[in-house]
């Protein structure tokens, strides 16, 4: 066990855990940060996905120390009053079902439009097709998407 | 615990000056309202609804949610027959209490219909007690009043509250008939209604069955044999023990768990633990399951379900005789959330918490495995990360209990991916062949079906169309007892039945020369007229999916280059009639669109239900083109998402989702519009390519069509 200081949400935080622990359960298991979801543990589903330095990033395969140093955000700070484009977009639109993918998919979209304001169906399809949703409710993700495109403009 | 409920209840009573609002448990449904002074147990305890003197109302759901929309669906009901405004009320998942609740599951699609009723009551007895404080209040009339949005109204505007009438409104006595709106009345009912879990999900503080955490908590995860059929012979902990964050290795039931600090540490001690494994018997695999279907379908035991009329005489005075065989694997539900359970076991009681979809059933068996009291074990409902079936069955509650009473301390179990797709309770592998008849007119003249499953109980539905539109009938199943577990998998048994059915009458109609929704239109007129034998069905309901579809989808007059599929089932009580769009372009197939028309009854929330409409299709259409567990050594060969293929965002048809809201008391969505699925595609598939397919998963059965999606 090392203690590692890590910068989650824009908060210092340190934690005392083996090196290899991935990241996922780094957060949800020391720092009670749940909103992040353990799906496969693979890199399949995408239910784990936060941002590293802005980029989406499968928190189930990237080892806590590759993190230290780097600004860490999770679906908890997305936003400061859950009213980040893409949740505003994912509510609007009524876009959950069972809800256990939606927070790595709003990771994903929201790392789309910021490094793309004006995604394509092409481009949308090809960030979002790297997550699954069992209950299917990628039409209304696909939907969601573009809504957030637009409400980022305003 | 009784004592403990009625006082707290009655704090809150005394402390807010609430109404709360129940059923009688026993028996009848009449909705009564409960005052400070007649409380009795079960009348207090059966509280579906809260309103304050703060004009805070809060509506429990009872059943558990699943990603189905429940939750939202039954407080938009109480809320409609109560008339409060929708924006403030609040809504409560409640935890498992069976004498507040009756059917207190989710299973079967059947919630709705089930409470449609009760639910109605409950607001409108509220709301017939406000009125009729109000009128006192005022000395008017109770005919006089109306109410809007929490508020009672008299004839000259003034208003009143709810929570201002609620100390006055429990000592209003309730008759036994209450007034019911009218479906015209209907303010919410219908209406586009955004899931009331929304702001906790998307912003992830929603508390999923993997996300409840207790203090002093530890985790367990638990390795069973690789291979159904196995059992345990011994383990050697000692290298997994040493892991830092590792607490114990114990074993049970031939299972092995380690207890950890946290998941990762037990993760790591699995990869380092040795375990041997006996074999009892000769363990299944793919070639062992060819040779008992090839069996069983020819020589049975079958078990008749159904026969009308002499199926074999018809068979031998055949025009023409057409025959298919049509198989499936067994599937993985695969919710996105694992299994997991938290149980605190001590001497005498439990606490369970985490997702079920039959809570008083994880009850009832931690109960007896306990060997504690029922009334001793509490069940909170956490928010579930899908279930599709695979929560019907607790064996995942019953390791967390069995696990902390061997610790005896609280813990969370944890299943990987990996153990939820190996761990069994699968949607049971089946085959079906079928046979028909047809006499020189191309009418149906005989209809035999046999299926034959592993596991999978009676693997027919003989009462279920076309059955009842054809004189001569015979339906017949045979079960193979298989050591790989299974269990309900959303739409059980027609997920798949319906594809095989649904393609069968395709070949029979073309056969026939005839177009297969004329066939369907002309069977459901003999159903119609002179029906044969007892049918579940309602034919003019089915009649009517069929030709709304038809109308939309263009049937018979589709852009040129588009080829059309036609399917449509009734299962839960509810039809769905859908038509696939698939395009040949450069001699690949793709499939454009899914068309759904959907008899429900009254759409309780329309969002909420194209929801389900959705996510029925898109499930359907992924399992029938990827779905499939391979078994060798009793074990299968996908065991997490890089093998089991599931469908992704790129794959989606457009989906042209359609109700007839025909003002009927409504019936389930969350299974209804999967079965269809499957039959639709093919059909297309049949249409495109000249090609039928007879196995599933498509994209293995043809690989022309592996990228149809």
């Amino acid at each position: 066990m090392s203690e590692y200081s890590l910068s989650i949400n824009g908060k210092k935080l340190k934690v005392d855990v083996s090196e290899d622990t991935p990241l996922l359960w780094v957060l949800r298991d020391t720092l009670d940060l749940t909103g992040t979801k353990y799906g496969c543990g693979m890199a399949q589903c995408g239910a784990c996905t936060v941002h590293i330095d802005g980029m989406p990033t499968r928190s189930c395969v990237t080892p806590v120390t590759l993190a230290i140093g780097k600004e860490i955000t999770t679906i908890e700070g997305l936003s400061e009053n859950g009213d980040h484009p893409v949740q505003q977009a994912w509510d609007t639109l009524d876009v959950p079902q069972c809800g256990f993918c939606q927070s790595g998919q709003m990771m994903t979209a929201a790392a789309l439009l910021k490094e793309n304001p004006n995604p394509d169906e092409e481009e949308i399809s090809m960030a979002m097709s790297a997550h699954i949703c069992r209950c299917g409710t990628y039409h209304r993700i696909n939907e969601a998407v573009k809504l957030a495109a637009k409400l980022q403009k305003r | 615990m009784k004592n403990n409920r009625r006082d707290f209840l009655k704090n809150m009573l005394l402390t807010s000056g609430g109404l709360v609002i129940g059923f009688n448990s026993l028996g009848n449904s009449t909705a009564e309202i409960i005052s400070l002074d007649n409380l009795k147990d079960e009348l207090l305890s059966n509280a579906f609804l809260t309103i304050d003197s703060s004009n805070v109302i809060t509506i429990f759901s009872p059943n558990p949610e699943i990603g189905q929309g429940i939750k939202t669906a039954f407080a938009m009901i109480v809320a409609e027959e109560l008339d409060v405004d929708w924006e403030k009320v609040v809504v409560k998942q409640a935890d498992l209490d069976i004498k507040r609740f009756e059917r207190q599951l989710t299973g079967g699609s059947g919630a709705i219909k089930h409470s449609w009723e009760r639910l109605r009551k409950a607001g409108a007895t509220g709301r017939y007690a406000l009125i009729a404080a109000a009128a006192k209040k005022w000395n008017v009339s109770a005919t006089t009043l109306k109410t809007d949005k929490g508020f009672v109204i008299n004839a000259k505007g003034d208003k009143l509250s709810y929570g201002d009438l609620v100390n006055d409104a429990v000592s209003v006595e309730i008759p036994k008939e209450i007034p019911l709106k009218s479906n015209k009345e209907f303010k919410l009912i219908g209406q586009t209604i955004k899931s009331v879990d929304n702001k906790t999900v998307l912003t992830g503080k929603a508390k999923y069955g993997m996300d409840y955490k207790q203090a002093g908590m530890l985790y367990a995860q638990i390795v069973r044999p690789q291979g159904f059929g196995q059992t345990l012979k011994s383990f050697d902990a000692t290298e997994a023990k040493k892991i830092d964050g590792v607490i114990d290795v114990i074993s049970f039931k031939d299972k092995v768990a380690i207890i950890g600090k946290s998941n990762w540490p037990i993760m790591k001690a699995r990869k380092v633990l040795t375990i041997n494994w006996t074999n009892t018997k000769e363990l299944e695999s793919d070639t062992k399951h060819n040779q008992i279907f090839t069996d069983m379908m020819k020589n049975g035991p079958f078990e008749l379900r159904r026969k009308d009329g002499d199926v074999e005489k018809a068979f031998a005075e055949a025009h023409k005789i057409i025959e298919a065989e049509y198989q499936c694997p067994f599937l993985s539900h695969s919710p996105m959330e694992p299994m997991n359970f938290f149980a605190d076991v001590k001497k005498d009681s439990v606490k369970l918490v985490g997702p079920t979809q039959t809570p008083q059933s994880a009850q009832n068996q931690v109960a007896k495995l306990l060997n504690i009291p029922v009334e001793n074990i509490t069940v909170e409902l956490t928010k579930m990360g899908g279930g599709f079936g695979r929560r019907l069955n607790n064996d995942y509650a019953l390791e967390a209990a069995e696990v902390s009473s061997l610790i005896k301390a609280p813990v969370k179990l944890m299943w990987t991916r990996e153990d939820d797709m190996s761990g069994g309770i699968y949607r049971p592998a089946v085959r079906y062949k079928f046979k028909a008849s047809i006499d020189k007119a191309g009418n149906v003249t005989g209809f035999a079906l046999k299926g034959v499953g592993l596991n999978a109980g009676n693997s027919t539905r003989q009462d279920n169309f076309p059955v009842g539109a054809i004189d001569n009938v015979l339906v017949e199943s045979a079960d193979y007892k298989s050591d790989i577990t299974t269990g309900p998998w959303r739409a059980p048994i027609t997920n798949f039945l319906a594809y095989a059915e649904q393609a069968f009458i395709d070949e029979i109609a073309f056969a026939a020369g005839k177009d297969p929704v004329k066939l369907r239109l002309e069977l459901l007129k003999k159903a119609i007229e002179k029906p044969v034998g007892k049918i579940t069905y309602e034919p003019l309901r089915f009649e009517k999916v069929i030709t709304t579809v038809a109308e939309r989808a263009k049937w018979g007059s589709a852009k040129k280059g588009l080829h059309q599929g036609f399917s449509v089932y009734f299962s839960h009580n509810s039809y769905v009639a859908q038509i696939a769009e698939v395009e040949m372009k450069k001699g690949k197939p793709t499939l454009k669109k899914v068309f759904a028309v959907t008899d429900c009854g009254i759409v309780i929330n329309q969002s909420g239900a194209r929801n389900q409409i959705y996510g029925a299709i898109v499930d359907g259409l992924g399992h029938a083109m990827y779905g499939n567990l391979n078994f060798e050594n009793g074990a299968p060969k996908q065991t997490n998402f890089d093998q089991y293929r599931l469908i992704r965002f790129n794959e989606v048809p457009e989906i042209d989702a359609y109700f007839v809201d025909n003002g009927i008391d409504p019936t389930g969505l969350g299974e209804p519009a999967l079965p269809p699925t499957g039959g639709a595609l093919a059909n297309a598939i049949f249409k495109a390519t000249g090609k039928r397919l007879y196995k599933q998963p498509f994209a293995q059965e043809d690989e022309k069509v592996a990228e149809i999606l």
